[in-house]
């Protein structure tokens, strides 16, 4: 069932938390909402499952709305950020929890919803943790219950909350690749909500990234990393050196760096700022070449896949670039080493220093 | 390990633990023990006849019937409060949370003139209840209605706090799951609360077996009709009938006793329980 949300607005006092934003998640569709916190999300989130009712604006489930229905009869699988699982109950008794309180006439019968929870237990890997009170539970699987119990009722749609938010990193990874495989076995409907840019990138199909109550930009992973929107996205997603000047006559003169700039012509300067990622720079030995600037090393990290490498430029702006082993072997840099640094990409927008 | 843990000298220490164990054994243990000798100084023959003859019986059965429709009353208040302040937000909440400790701040016997006032024959509702053949004040309802006032906080102190603390999330959770407000009211919600609601039951119990101020102003003190059993006590005590008012103050001491033990095992059981 796909989800549909249009032009939703919300304010929370003078706070603006949502501006007419819209969006959709396919049927079976794994989508992402990114953003910083604060941005928006969890509000979002909030009105689709109608935790929460917008201001202006409407909720559509499968094309019909849903605007004015209540959470009860949403039929949504929602995972709550902090897990949200009743602490009196056993796990058993949380993921049986949906089926016990369906009206009498709908409600399978004691052996059906032994054979279920049994069923989603064994989905997330827990069924041999049934009899343990949620407090007994580590993180990740309190985060899996938390999952189980939103699956029991069949929901048409599965919303998430920060999923992963309060997990150690390795749980982190080992539960996202699951849930995406798990998402891959049961195609469900699903939205989740992170702040956190690679789990967005790694686990969706298409990522929504949300700031300041707006979406900035919707579309695939690649989509964003190959044709961010904007310099939002593109420092949102991280690994991202910024250089601030002006453009002049189809020229940007960004700090040591001058590029050409192909935008709309225009009178006069304006300023503008370069973003050029970290792995789209590249080091060189030779001191005298036309392209590019000075800079000397202040750090090298070459424990890794790539070599991670901070400079520092001749006006005191820290550059952070990341070299292959290759590069690393050839030119050997080390602390003090004085570099030619050639960005290969450098993307420019219009507007000065700051956001917007 | 070393012989002491504390860098006190041990003269010092000693006189603590002495002060500390004459003050218990002066104010708490010998009172006790006290009410129990006079109860008890003509034998058991006369306690059980002092328990038993027919004003005391009556007061007995007037204070457990107060406590009986009080305690539950306040059960039901309590949780009401506890979940409109705990789980809610709204203009004016912070007033309602410090009016729940009015009857805390108020002096029983004011709260219990307030009664009067209001109820009495010359009070504000008095003449209507009159005309309708109602009596408040000296009467049965102006008994509860005092002992209502006084042993309000009780529980919604205990609940309130709980519930702000635990959040909606759980009940959020049990919504979108399908759950209507009955079901998450008594599934999630109450059970969450259960040992503070107990806890708080208990020393409502307490209060509303042994107040005596509000009740005093309200009762009338007619003997056998409005006279619970604190106040049976005084009244025995005033007219120098010291081994009964003795035994009469013996069975007020078994429930303060009982109401020590529950309380230990409740707080036993909640601390054992808590997540």
């Amino acid at each position: 069932m796909s989800i549909e949300v249009r032009s939703v607005s919300k304010s929370f006092g003078s706070f603006l938390a949502l501006d007419e934003v819209s969006l959709r998640v396919g049927d079976g569709e794994l989508v992402a909402l990114l953003g910083p916190s604060g941005g928006g999300k969890t509000s979002l989130l909030r009105i689709i499952a109608g935790l929460e009712e917008p201001d202006r604006g409407s909720v559509h489930f499968h094309g019909e709305d849903a605007t004015r229905r209540d959470a009860r009869e949403r039929r949504v699988g929602f995972v709550f950020q902090h897990y949200a699982l009743f602490r009196r109950m056993s796990v058993f008794e949380n993921v049986a929890f949906g089926l016990r309180v369906k009206p009498r006439d709908e409600r399978p019968p004691e052996a059906e919803i032994r054979r279920r929870v049994g069923e989603l237990l064994r989905l997330v890997q827990l069924d041999w943790l049934g009899d343990r009170l949620p407090s007994e539970l580590s993180g990740g699987q309190r985060q899996r219950v938390a999952l189980a119990r939103a699956l029991a009722v069949e929901p048409k749609v599965l919303l998430l909350d920060e999923p992963f938010g309060s997990l150690d990193a390795r749980v982190r990874q080992e539960l996202r690749r699951w849930l995406r495989r798990l998402h891959d076995e049961i195609r469900l409907t699903s939205l989740f909500v992170t702040h956190d840019q690679e789990e967005a990138l790694e686990v969706a199909d298409r990522v929504v990234l949300l700031d300041r109550g707006r979406v900035v930009q919707d579309g695939t992973p690649a989509d964003l990393f190959e044709r961010p929107a904007g310099p939002f996205v593109l420092d949102f997603l991280g690994s991202v050196n910024i250089f601030h000047g002006r453009v002049e006559n189809g020229r940007a003169h960004l700090g040591p760096l001058s590029v050409a700039y192909q935008g709309a012509p225009h009178d006069g300067a304006l300023p503008a700022s370069g973003y050029a990622r970290s792995w789209e720079i590249d080091l060189s030995r030779d001191l005298g070449g036309a392209d590019g600037f000075p800079a000397a090393v202040r750090h090298v990290a070459a424990a890794g896949a790539v070599v991670r490498l901070e400079l520092c430029t001749d006006d005191g702006t820290t550059l952070k670039v990341e070299i292959s082993r290759e590069r690393f072997s050839e030119i050997a840099p080390s602390p003090g080493d004085r570099l030619r640094v050639v960005p290969r990409n450098v993307r420019v927008f219009l507007g000065g220093p700051g956001r917007g | 390990m070393s012989a002491s843990r504390s860098r006190e000298p041990r003269a010092v220490r000693l006189l603590l633990i002495g002060l500390a164990l004459a003050a218990f054994v002066l104010f708490l243990l010998v009172p006790l023990v006290a009410v129990f000798v006079e109860a008890f100084r003509d034998g058991a023959r006369a306690w059980l006849a002092a328990v038993t003859e027919p004003d005391a019986r009556l007061a007995l059965k007037l204070t457990l019937l107060v406590a009986a429709i009080a305690v539950p009353v306040n059960a039901f208040f309590g949780l009401a409060a506890g979940w409109a302040l705990g789980k809610f937000r709204f203009p004016g909440r912070s007033l309602v949370l410090t009016l729940v400790d009015l009857p805390f701040a108020v002096s029983p016997v004011v709260a219990g003139l307030v009664f009067v006032l209001l109820f009495g024959r010359t009070g504000f509702f008095g003449p209507w209840l009159a005309g309708r053949g109602v009596e408040v004040v000296f009467a049965l309802p102006g008994i509860v209605l005092a002992t209502v006032f006084v042993t309000f906080p009780f529980v919604a102190r205990e609940v309130v706090p709980l519930m702000q603390s635990q959040g909606t999330d759980e009940e959020e959770a049990a919504r979108v799951l399908g759950a209507g407000f009955f079901t998450t009211f008594f599934r999630v919600t109450l059970p969450n609360v259960k040992w503070a609601l107990l806890y708080g039951i208990v020393l409502c119990t307490a209060r509303a077996v042994g107040e005596f101020g509000a009740v005093s102003v309200v009762s009338g003190h007619v003997r056998g009709e409005t006279n619970t059993l604190p106040l049976h006590v005084e009244a025995l005590y005033n007219e120098y009938a010291f081994q009964g008012a003795f035994a009469a103050a013996s069975l007020l001491t078994f429930v303060a006793l009982a109401t020590m033990v529950a309380k230990a095992i409740v707080s036993r059981r909640a601390r054992e329980e808590a997540p």
